[in-house]
């Protein structure tokens, strides 16, 4: 992982509303675990090209805690994906873990 | 404008309802996770502008676009930054967001979907038409002529409207947003859910409110930086 995550973009984006950002968090407290899943059954399934997709769907969320490494990371994984090669795995599967632990204690 | 929100994604549907909620210029009419569910709406009604995620499974942004017969103005909201140059090769697209979306970044693309929209008025759809710079508003079954740089403001009143002008007041059985559509940008502004000012006509502006002839009229909080901008500030 090369990058944490941080609340700068949804603190931007809040204006300082706590409901929006308690909104927001829960959200994505509920998306994230979902998603993981779901790129772990893909990748279970020897489903890389579906792979792809989670992890272009939580390229997004990635961007929202502000972590622009980790993001370009994502990317080229999920490129890789789209060929058929799972080389970034365990990275990515850092991040992810990453996030959880940081939505859960924020 | 009217919008809808289509993107499969919950977390980028509540962040896009965020900054719709912060533009005075756009209501969210609809919001749909998937792109099949906006088409069977969008079949039956019609809005005036889509805040459309690329990257949808089964069908995509692109595949809606292909499939409505006469698309609005769309928006498109991706997390690629690869899908640009095929995104301008359809006339509906206004512009295009890479996520996540910052609210400057959001607020120029809604003011280029606002110039592109069109100004010549629908008409025929209820009781205010406009023609060139007048109004025509129906109240006991006559049209009644109001000269639209003479409004300097309309409060909603339940399932009516009043419009306030230098000479006379009327009041409309109509909504705020069907009278904001036949008005000009570039002159009105919503500054409250209830009230939409002639920025031409105001007097002085104090914290959360401004002063249009002897009305004071509240400005909310989200709608106060759109007001500031309009100001000629010293």
């Amino acid at each position: 992982m090369k990058d944490h995550p941080n609340l700068s973009y949804i603190h931007q984006l809040s204006g300082g509303d706590k409901v929006f950002e308690y909104k927001i968090f829960e959200v994505i407290k509920k998306e994230l675990p979902q998603e993981l899943l779901a790129f772990k059954h893909c990748i279970e399934k020897n489903n890389f090209k579906e792979a792809s997709s989670v992890v272009h769907k939580l390229k997004h969320k990635i961007s929202i805690l502000g972590m622009e490494q980790n993001y370009a990371l994502a990317e080229i994984y999920e490129k890789e994906l789209k060929e058929g090669i799972n080389n970034g795995q365990q990275e990515f599967e850092e991040i992810l873990q990453g996030m959880l632990t940081f939505i859960e204690q924020t | 404008m009217k919008c809808l929100v289509i993107d499969d994604e919950e977390t980028a549907r509540v962040i896009i309802e965020e900054l719709i909620e912060k533009n005075p210029h756009v209501e969210l009419e609809e919001r749909f996770s998937n792109a099949i569910q906006a088409i069977k709406y969008l079949n039956q009604q019609s809005t005036d502008l889509i805040f459309l995620d690329i990257h949808m499974p089964e069908f995509t942004g692109f595949d809606l676009i292909q499939t409505l017969k006469t698309p609005p103005n769309v928006i498109l909201t991706t997390s690629d930054r690869n899908f640009a140059i095929e995104a301008f090769e359809y006339e509906c697209i206004v512009d295009y967001l890479v996520k996540p979306i910052t609210q400057d970044r959001f607020d120029k693309a809604v003011q280029k979907a606002l110039s592109k929209k069109s100004v010549k008025a629908k008409g025929s759809d209820g009781e205010i038409t406009k023609t060139e710079n007048d109004l025509y508003v129906n109240i006991d079954r006559r049209l009644i002529k109001i000269d639209i740089p003479s409004i300097y403001l309309v409060q909603a009143k339940g399932d009516y409207i009043q419009i306030k002008t230098f000479d006379k007041n009327y009041i409309v059985h109509s909504t705020l947003k069907k009278i904001t559509d036949k008005l000009p940008d570039d002159l009105f502004l919503k500054v409250h859910r209830s009230f939409v000012i002639n920025t031409k006509h105001i007097i002085d502006i104090e914290d959360n409110s401004v002063l249009i002839e002897k009305d004071v009229v509240p400005v909310s909080r989200s709608n106060r930086p759109e007001l500031m901008k309009r100001l000629n500030l010293l």
